[in-house]
């Protein structure tokens, strides 16, 4: 039995737990749906009103023309001229009536059904459905037909056609390999490259390995800010020298898997040094060398130390600007995706269906490792949580 | 697009069998200089501690030519730079460092900087003990954290996106499609341009900051909590503690190392929090931040590497005391056989 449990017996009453818990949990995630949401709504509605009301549907407003005096019929001492909103060659969407007007500024005027009395003996009556009774005490003497403005409910409608622009016509597609591009090599390059660092760190005796072990673990903190402006220079000298570009996806790499080092290496060994000894001697003993050792006992053993890292590394990569921005540049074939939606953000700034789309396909791909690794990703965290990316 | 995915993917083979082939030819080439399968027994004895000696090295080659090139040249590169001119060309002595003393927008970062250092790591470790806490309670605990940890795979740019979105100002008369401002509105509240209030749309932007990170804290305190020996609770309670009692006298000083984990790795993201400050107002309305102001003098003008690096040097100064205290840190419980 477990601290937590014995406080559960003695502590603050159940339902207030589980009621605060939900709440923290819905505060959490509503930023989230959010997006979600908007991405898939039509854009004339995402400007129109909260994503909150895709559910129950959106009031547009819209315009629409009664029939023209000449189709009034006489009824007792009345005209009446009937018919539909929703009729008129010009008329907006189809939906049900929430509310009208005669004033474009007050389309709410009225409610649906209710009888509005226009003056000069003039009454409109629309009905929810669209269908109208206008009538007035004498002959219309109008030209044209009436203008009225409605207020229409409009059922809800979710459409993937954002997203079908955005990876088309915006580039984020383009970006998503990109991203891919970037991250995968940068994730398993570093791999092999640490664990046998990490092997030799912790299995084997040399001089001077005391002092490369706190080195390590002191530049797991170093800000990268520290590398840019040296690194950027060196890329360029490199690039001229060569006579090639000084940004690209190897240089990229290169500099990813450099500053994922210290923490991949800080990891493994941890988990290495803690490999059953006896295992490893015994090898030894047999006459295995160490790179038989490495290569055939310890790589298979540390399975989980390695899905770990990998698992930092590519959350990292994915999701890192600064790197990209700096080391792989900013044109419009270059850009990652986090680039290309800060790039979007400047230029489609309040276009939100552009906005919420490619935000979501850029979360996509680390929330579908997070949820299928999450179990690898909380051991690594528990190992060295002295990263911060 | 097709190519470059083959690319991609050739990339990635070309790479690790590069790297597997540059171990396994170095121990090959090992064996043949110096064999240890055949000759006599002294000669044998002697190349086998020549192995020894060697491979250690042959081992961690590629990883410390990696951090020596992209990491520590860098450091004493741009401590150097730091002295220099904004081509690099000319010493300039202290000038740079009298710049960022004197510089209006320096000192405006410096005091953002230090705002966020004060709010985030705190927020972030108190709401997650106090989630870490109460998910530990309640059955569907597990569902609760996966939830509130998602935001951690979410990439700082994706999450402005989300937030800006929920600050989104619609003018004063328009329907309100950001959900703050909607909320502020049903309560008959005024909407407001939230991230161009200057102070305050520090902390609206440090709220994505709390949103992603406390996740984290969540985790790694919620292990600490059940680290707890059972007996120091029992006897808690048999002396009559209640639950606040036990959660704050009992619980939070047995789990003091894990905060300090925990606070100082948020503190150190928080030195270098970059794509958020970029992205919601790219340092507008006095929101400008370090790791920011550094990267646009990278840039601005053609960039000025000399005080761009003075900058980075601040930043490197704030994480040395945690960099040390890791340091002592790990040189104590050292493993290793």
């Amino acid at each position: 039995m477990t601290a937590a449990i014995t406080l559960r017996r003695i502590g603050l009453p159940r339902l207030i737990v589980h009621l605060s818990v939900l709440v923290i949990c819905i505060l959490w995630l509503i930023p989230t749906i959010g997006i979600l949401v908007t991405s898939l709504r039509e854009p004339g509605q995402i400007a129109s009103s909260g994503w909150w009301t895709a559910f129950s549907g959106a009031a547009e407003t819209s315009a629409a023309r009664l029939g023209e005096p000449s189709t009034a019929r006489q009824d007792g001492p009345n005209y009446v001229i009937s018919g539909s909103v929703f009729d008129a060659a010009d008329s907006g969407p189809k939906g049900s009536v929430r509310a009208f007007g005669t004033k474009v500024a007050a389309p709410t005027e009225f409610a649906a059904g209710e009888a509005a009395d226009l003056g000069d003996g003039e009454t409109l009556t629309v009905n929810e459905d669209g269908t109208y009774i206008y009538s007035k005490n004498a002959p219309f003497t109008d030209k044209r037909g009436k203008r009225v403005y409605l207020s229409v409910a409009q059922p809800p409608s979710f459409t993937l056609n954002n997203y079908r622009t955005v990876l088309t016509s915006q580039g984020i597609g383009q970006a998503f390999i990109n991203s891919l591009t970037v991250a995968i090599p940068a994730t398993i390059i570093p791999i092999l490259i640490s664990a046998f660092a990490a092997y030799a760190l912790s299995w084997m005796h040399f001089p001077g390995r005391a002092i490369i072990i706190a080195v390590v673990v002191g530049l797991i903190v170093v800000p990268l800010q520290m590398s840019l402006i040296p690194l950027l220079k060196m890329y360029n000298e490199i690039g001229a020298f060569f006579g090639i570009a000084s940004r690209s996806y190897v240089g990229i790499w290169l500099a990813h898997a450099a500053f994922g080092m210290p923490l991949a290496i800080y990891l493994l060994r941890n988990y290495i040094a803690g490999l059953p000894k006896e295992v490893i001697e015994s090898a030894r003993v047999d006459g295995a060398s160490d790179f038989e050792i490495f290569v055939r006992i310890v790589l298979p053993l540390s399975f989980p130390a390695l899905a770990s890292f990998s698992i930092f590394q590519f959350l990292w990569t994915w999701n890192d600007l600064l790197v990209a921005m700096v080391f792989l540049g900013t044109g419009k074939d270059q850009l990652v995706l986090t680039g290309a939606l800060n790039a979007l953000l400047g230029s489609m700034g309040g276009k939100w269906e552009i906005l919420t789309a490619s935000a979501f396909i850029t979360i996509i791909v680390p929330i579908i490792v997070f949820f299928a690794l999450q179990r690898y990703l909380v051991r690594g965290l528990l190992a060295g949580s002295v990263k911060g990316g | 697009m097709a190519s470059q995915i083959v690319s991609a993917f050739g990339a990635v083979i070309a790479g690790v069998f590069a790297c597997a082939l540059y171990y396994w030819l170095s121990d090959k080439l090992l064996q043949i200089v110096l064999p240890v399968r055949s000759g006599d027994v002294q000669r044998i004895s002697a190349n086998l501690k020549t192995h020894a000696a060697i491979r250690p090295w042959l081992f961690l080659g590629p990883a410390l030519l990696l951090m020596i090139v992209y990491l520590v040249y860098p450091v004493i590169a741009t401590f150097i730079l730091s002295f220099y001119d904004r081509s690099g060309g000319n010493f300039v002595g202290l000038a740079n460092y009298w710049w960022a003393a004197t510089d209006a927008q320096f000192r405006q970062s410096i005091f953002n900087n230090i705002l966020w250092l004060a709010v985030v790591p705190a927020a972030c470790t108190f709401f997650g003990l106090v989630i870490a806490v109460l998910t530990d309670r309640i059955w569907w605990g597990n569902i609760a954290k996966s939830l509130i940890f998602m935001p951690m795979a979410i990439s700082f740019v994706g999450a402005s996106v989300i937030w800006k979105f929920i600050y989104e100002y619609r003018g004063a008369d328009g329907t309100q499609i950001g959900l703050l401002n909607a909320i502020v509105q049903f309560f008959g509240g005024d909407p407001q341009v939230w991230i161009a209030m200057p102070i305050w749309n520090n902390f609206f932007l440090m709220v994505i900051l709390i949103w992603i990170q406390t996740g984290f804290a969540m985790v790694i305190l919620s292990a600490a909590l059940r680290g707890i020996p059972e007996e120091t609770i029992e006897a808690a309670v048999i002396d009559g503690a209640n639950g606040w009692q036990i959660f704050w006298k009992i619980m939070v000083p047995q789990i003091w190392g894990t905060i300090a984990v925990v606070w100082t790795t948020i503190t150190i993201l928080v030195l270098k929090v970059f794509d958020i400050v970029l992205t919601m107002t790219n340092g507008q309305w006095n929101t400008m931040v370090l790791a920011n102001l550094m990267f646009d003098w990278m840039f601005r003008g053609g960039g000025d590497s000399g005080r761009s690096a003075v900058i980075a040097l601040v930043i490197m100064a704030a994480v040395t005391p945690i960099m040390i205290w890791n340091i002592r840190q790990a040189s104590e419980d050292r493993g290793g056989h």
